[in-house]
């Protein structure tokens, strides 16, 4: 029990309800946080970049217009450089490079523009007749290249053969989307803390009404009827308050009906008994005094006296089995269990009834275990009557102790006759009340006074079973029935008084 | 002749024990009721009773009452319980009221017979084996006169609780079982009942003991019976 209930928490440790609302909580925040700075993030970045680009392609467009006014076509290497330095000058230390058919001239001379010029941009340049521009990465770093091709003024706007590419370095751009990246990244730790703070507390109080439910279900488990919860509010935790209230009130509703009609009938029982055994008590006594005198009586009459003793001793056994059994139906046995000598007992079974000399005993000494004697009596009667009257002898009671299937120690009590056995279909209902089985087995009426109620095998199973016990019917080895009670072995010493 | 008083309701019952008893050598008076039989027990006939055999059932006041009322009245005269009720309750209700024996009806003419005349020999002085007198722990327990006395005090005991502490304080610190105490101290030769024993030293102890739940002189040893002693 308590491994269990150990295992039990480490579960809900790892897949407990607060665990599973916390993670559910810091995903549902991570989710949206990463979502929410990945489309802050892009749209920032785009926006940076169009402003610059734009920025640049517009610088790039005024001032190539600027200078290439007062450019001569074609031009020789000289003529170039300068024309490039100068579009470099007006741009801010851009650089810048200027190219006209195999001529080309940059505005550091020193600079390699190949790898960042990419032929596609060239090409684009050349066709087109505006401005174009590409992002290009060269040696691990951003830069923006805007190309140009120079066109005549007049007319029809024809490309003059002269291209302007403008590097710019977007460093600082890159940097600035970057931090904004690197503060969005900072922020999400404490927005997770704080999700999962918050979850503990969501599950705090979605936790304590289902816990307090929790508790209240245990304990209407274990008897206590009156148990109820605080409704509060009006969610579903309330509501499921509510229904178990509702159930809690139906339950205490039927058990106090139950109890009810339990103590009717236990009232009945007790009732009826009294009422049954008043005249019957006359009768017994009577039809002692018809028997005593039977002897002195007309053939006829003494024949009367004796069928009135035997049927009223019948009649007394018939209703003394009746209350015994309506007392189990009603719940109104108890068990007066101490520490017996179950040896002992089975004698003292055997000598009452007088049976000492017809039964063949096997009794184990000593073997001591808590059970009601009186109860433990008659089902040694029932069972050893049982097969007085309807087996044939010898009837050999055996007393054992074994262990059983659930490893706890377990007295036998074997009583096997030598009759002609029970079929089958016996077997399955020699304990149902009023069976009785195939009347070859009942070798005459007047043995031992007379046919059983019926009754005494359903008793005896009720008396075993109030013990915790079974009596179950197989046949012996050589035929004949085989009745064995099975009690659980316990020696607790407790005192019963 | 020994007289037996049967107090029963049911005329039948009544008129079927008194017959057999009669037939049987007994001297017999009826009562109705409890008031009648009290009554009865306070006239000058009542002095020739040497037992009741009494109903529980009856109507106005019930078994254990009169059983009460016949213990205040006098110590000495055994009671048989006759109850209709075979429950374990009414039984040990019974027992406790003071019965020295309980009966459930119906009983047959021999078992009734054997239970009066072990109730009787119960009463019997001279069936107690005698020995002097001994003082144990403040009990004076007078084994001749059969009288008990607590520090001076007369302690009156009716016979079967008296029987009982002699049986048991026959042999001080021996332990004996409720079977051995019901075949010794009832003489019952048919299996008994426990129950009669543990009422029995319930009474025992609430009129000897100066505290009944932590008892001196009559120890209970879980599981085996009853011993007097250590003390």
């Amino acid at each position: 029990m308590r491994g269990r209930g150990r295992g039990g928490r480490s579960r809900r440790l790892v897949g407990g309800l607060r665990t599973r609302l916390v993670v559910t909580f810091v995903v549902v925040a991570l989710v949206s946080a990463v979502t929410a700075t990945a489309l802050a993030y892009r749209d920032a970045r785009t926006a940076v970049l169009r402003r610059t680009q734009d920025a640049a392609v517009d610088d790039v467009r005024t001032r190539v217009t600027a200078v290439a006014a007062d450019f001569d076509l074609p031009p020789d290497q000289r003529a170039l450089s300068r024309f490039a330095a100068k579009i470099s000058d007006g741009l801010g230390a851009r650089l810048v490079v200027a190219r006209h058919r195999d001529l080309v001239a940059a505005s550091d001379p020193l600079a390699d523009t190949d790898g960042r010029i990419t032929v596609a941009l060239r090409s684009a340049v050349r066709a087109g007749d505006g401005a174009r521009f590409q992002r290009v990465t060269w040696r691990d770093e951003p830069y923006l290249v805007v190309g140009m091709p120079v066109t005549y003024a007049d007319g029809d706007r024809r490309a003059s053969g002269l291209e302007v590419f403008v590097i710019t370095d977007l460093r600082a751009e890159r940097d600035d989307t970057a931090a904004l990246l690197d503060s969005v990244r900072t922020g999400i730790l404490p927005v997770v803390a704080l999700a999962a703070v918050l979850a503990l507390l969501a599950a705090g109080t979605v936790l304590r009404p289902v816990r307090k439910l929790g508790r209240a279900t245990r304990s209407l488990a274990a008897g206590e009827l009156g148990s109820r919860v605080a409704v509060r509010g009006h969610d579903e935790l309330a509501d499921l308050a509510r229904t178990f209230n509702e159930t809690a009130d139906a339950l205490q509703a039927s058990d106090a009906r139950l109890r009810d009609q339990e103590a009717k009938a236990r009232r009945f029982v007790a009732d009826v008994s009294h009422e049954l055994r008043t005249p019957l008590a006359a009768m017994t006594m009577v039809a002692t005094v018809l028997e005593e005198d039977a002897d002195q009586l007309p053939p006829d009459a003494a024949r009367a006296a004796r069928t009135v003793g035997a049927e009223t001793a019948r009649l007394s056994r018939l209703v003394e089995d009746l209350m015994e059994i309506s007392r189990f139906d009603a719940n109104a046995v108890e068990l007066n269990a101490a520490e017996t000598d179950l040896a002992d007992t089975v004698r003292a079974s055997l000598a009452l009834r007088g049976w000492t000399d017809r039964v063949e005993v096997r009794l184990d000494e000593g073997v001591r275990a808590v059970v009601d004697r009186r109860r433990v009596d008659v089902i040694v009667a029932n069972l050893v009557g049982n097969a007085l009257r309807h087996g044939a002898p010898p009837v050999v009671v055996t007393l054992g102790t074994g262990v059983a299937a659930d490893g706890g120690a377990r007295v036998a009590l074997e009583v096997a006759d030598h009759g002609p056995g029970l079929p089958p279909e016996a077997r399955e209902r020699v304990f149902d009340r009023f069976y009785k089985a195939d009347t070859a087995r009942t070798r005459s009426a007047s043995d031992t006074g007379g046919q059983g109620s019926g009754l005494g095998t359903a008793i005896a199973l009720e008396n075993a079973r109030l013990h915790g016990g079974t009596i179950e019917v197989a046949e012996g080895p050589e035929g004949g029935a085989v009745f064995t009670l099975r009690l659980p072995l316990r020696r607790t010493g407790e005192d019963t008084e | 002749m020994p007289h037996v008083l049967l107090i029963e309701d049911d005329a039948s019952v009544r008129d079927g024990m008194e017959l057999v008893l009669r037939r049987h050598g007994y001297g017999v008076d009826t009562a109705a009721t409890g008031e009648e039989a009290l009554a009865l027990l306070d006239a000058p006939e009542g002095a020739r009773v040497e037992l009741a055999v009494l109903d529980l059932m009856l109507p106005g006041m019930d078994g254990f009452e009169v059983c009460r009322r016949i213990r205040a009245r006098t110590a000495t005269l055994p009671v048989i319980m006759l109850t209709a009720r075979g429950d374990d309750h009414d039984i040990v209700t019974g027992l406790e009221a003071g019965a020295d024996d309980y009966v459930v009806k119906p009983v047959t003419a021999p078992v009734l017979e054997a239970r009066i005349r072990a109730a009787l020999r119960r009463a019997e002085p001279s069936a107690v084996s005698r020995v002097a007198g001994a003082d144990l722990a403040g009990l004076v327990i007078d084994r001749a006169a059969l009288t008990v006395t607590k520090h001076g005090v007369p302690v009156p005991l009716p016979p079967t609780e008296l029987r009982l502490l002699l049986e048991l304080s026959a042999s001080p610190g021996r332990v004996l079982s409720r079977e051995q105490l019901l075949a010794s101290v009832w003489d019952h030769t048919f299996l008994g009942d426990s129950r009669l024993v543990d009422a029995a030293v319930g009474r025992l102890r609430a009129k000897l003991e100066d505290v009944p739940a932590r008892p001196r002189y009559v120890q209970t040893v879980r599981g085996f019976g009853y011993r007097f002693g250590p003390l």
